[in-house]
């Protein structure tokens, strides 16, 4: 907690130079900062002095627009957060809102979203090591990952019908039953991909010139993680047990039998390794969720929260004033204040959403985990040479998407 | 649990109602930062999880602008919730927890850019997401959904005045505005109105 620490300062192009050091920008456009970070370095030769992240260049304004249109209207902006798990992100809200008006999802509705949430993750830790393995050199890795992924698109596009802006949650359930035969299908693709992630596993993870370049790099403390609130599989990195799934248990994860993969120094190295285990402790629980899926209902019966059945709604008056009523005026939740995070692949996402009644948010913020991975760049990136930033920021796997809004 | 954090700041803090689960407090601005001292230090929450600043709307005077912080204790495995208003509706400020926890910094300067909250002794209290020369806070609530000209921001020193924002042109949009009706709609988006006001015309 006592280590040496200043705040950057706002510099200004005219003072480029200040004696031996220099200022210079890296990025918005360089392949390393993985989508459009712009990072404005001070540094004395190779030798960063100090690092001062500059964000904003995706901002769209979600918690403005969220306010202007219905809870279910906001779930595919939510999808554009972190589009490299847009699932989780879709569940996360509706998560939020469902607590907010204290409902309680089926059990077949949470093994599903327990299911999307997982693949979710390995899919994103597929992209996240894919690129880290590519700034540390291998593109073989890249390759091989990408085509893991792919496999997770295509199951995603048989259940909702987009391969990666999903918008597959709705407040109160999800938005259609799992297709036949698609259990079947992800089983076998957790059987195929145990033995290929191995083999990426085999390729870089023992790679000398991978451990070289990622062993003792990018050291954060476990004090230091929890000062800038570090949250996900960076937190656990450094040597934290902390995982909200276990912790704060939502969707029925007390039910799942998995561990909690830790590091112990909090280096590059270690934060690699996490996300390579987590990948298999996913595939746990994914099992385990195909296995015991119940049968029911996939949303909740309450008919002013989620969408009445579509034969009710052919023939039931109330039904069809209902489904009018939450297509157009959105579900009705009451007034009040929620917080809820989930322990998505970059980190904790956190919804906080205050309603004063009614189908439409007064207010929705987003605690977005890269948002916060990357304000810990300041104190993470100086003392390190300017050849250590591509793997420092690939170990932290960001989404710009996401820290921007 | 927390309940003798009450007894020990009781001119300060007083109990929030919570819907969610969630321990939750106003908390007066002049004691915010002892209070997250001995949150931190006391009670275990390690983590500073998010701050988000509320716009209560104009008519709630000089309680209009404030702020709610959530804690996360990694220890405890829970989460705190503290709202403190900012007491001002011309000038709203609040003290900076960047001395308590680092992980205020960017959070502080997202509420400033956004909601033009003032962080009183934060070290470097700048925009994040817009740019530094914008000259609104676009999460107020009242400032437009369609967004407001401004200019762009120079790229060199010469430079300027090439190009400018220029608000989307909404219509009233694919949103949806509550309680409301198109009135509602084209108050907060004037030129919807007008709009809709051309195609009548149009179809006379």
């Amino acid at each position: 907690m006592e280590e040496e620490f200043t705040y950057p300062e706002p510099a200004g192009l005219s003072d480029c130079q200040i004696g031996e050091k220099m200022v210079i920008n890296m990025g918005p456009s360089h392949p390393a900062t993985h989508g459009v970070l712009r990072l404005k370095l001070e540094i004395d030769g190779d030798l960063i002095l100090r690092a001062d992240p500059m964000v904003g260049q995706l901002h769209r304004g979600q918690e403005k627009l969220a306010e202007n249109m219905t809870y279910n209207q906001f779930i595919p902006f939510t999808d554009r957060l972190d589009y490299l798990a847009p699932m989780s992100n879709n569940i996360a809200f509706a998560q939020c809102v469902e607590k907010l008006a204290g409902i309680e999802i089926t059990s077949r509705c949470k093994a599903i979203r327990v299911i999307c949430c997982e693949l979710s993750r390995i899919a994103s830790h597929l992209v996240g090591i894919a690129a880290y393995a590519m700034d540390a050199g291998s593109t073989t890795g890249f390759m091989y990952c990408f085509t893991m992924r792919e496999k997770i698109l295509t199951l995603f596009e048989e259940l909702t019908g987009a391969r990666m802006t999903a918008s597959y949650a709705r407040i109160g359930g999800v938005a259609r039953d799992i297709p036949e035969g698609w259990m079947g299908r992800v089983n076998s693709f957790a059987n195929w991909f145990l033995p290929k992630l191995d083999e990426v596993d085999n390729l870089i993870t023992r790679n000398r010139i991978f451990v070289d370049r990622a062993a003792g790099v990018g050291v954060v403390s476990k004090e230091a993680a929890l000062q800038w609130g570090l949250t996900g599989a960076n937190l656990r990195g450094s040597g934290v047990v902390s995982d909200l799934r276990k912790d704060v248990p939502y969707l029925g994860y007390e039910d799942y039998d998995f561990e909690v993969v830790v590091g112990s120094k909090g280096d590059c190295y270690d934060r690699w390794m996490v996300r390579i285990e987590e990948m298999r402790q996913s595939i746990r629980i994914v099992r385990q969720a195909i296995e015991k899926m119940p049968d029911g209902p996939i949303k909740v019966p309450n008919s002013k929260i989620s969408l009445p059945e579509k034969k009710g709604v052919q023939s039931d008056m109330e039904d069809l004033i209902n489904n009018f009523l939450v297509v157009t005026q959105g579900p009705d939740i009451p007034a009040g204040e929620a917080y809820f995070e989930a322990d998505n692949p970059k980190g904790a996402l956190g919804f906080y959403v205050m309603s004063k009644g009614g189908g439409v948010p007064y207010r929705v913020k987003i605690r977005a985990p890269s948002f916060v991975s990357l304000s810990a760049m300041q104190q993470i990136l100086p003392g390190h040479h300017i050849s250590d930033i591509p793997v420092i920021l690939g170990s932290f796997d960001f989404v710009l998407g996401e820290c921007d809004r | 649990m927390l309940e003798k954090l009450i007894s020990e700041f009781q001119d300060a803090l007083s109990a929030r109602p919570s819907r969610d689960g969630i321990e939750a407090f106003n908390c007066k601005k002049s004691a915010l930062v002892k209070v997250a001292l001995r949150l931190r230090d006391a009670y275990g929450f390690e983590a500073l999880e998010d701050i988000a600043a509320i716009d209560n709307g104009e008519d709630a005077g000089q309680e209009r602008f404030g702020a709610v912080y959530h804690f996360y204790s990694h220890s405890k495995k829970c989460y705190a919730r503290i709202y403190a208003s900012c007491q001002s509706a011309d000038e709203p400020s609040l003290p900076s927890l960047c001395s308590v926890y680092k992980g205020a910094d960017w959070h502080e300067r997202e509420a400033y850019d956004m909601m033009g909250i003032k962080f009183e002794g934060h070290p470097s209290l700048r925009r994040i997401l817009m740019w530094e020369s914008y000259p609104w806070h676009p999460l107020r609530k009242d400032f437009p959904l369609a967004g407001r000209q401004a200019p762009l921001p120079p790229l060199f020193e010469g430079q300027m005045d090439a190009a400018e924002i220029i608000p989307a042109p909404e219509e009233g949009g694919p949103f949806h505005s509550p309680n409301s009706g198109v009135s509602a709609v084209a108050q907060k988006e004037p030129r919807s109105a007008e709009a809709q006001d051309m195609e009548k015309l149009d179809n006379v």
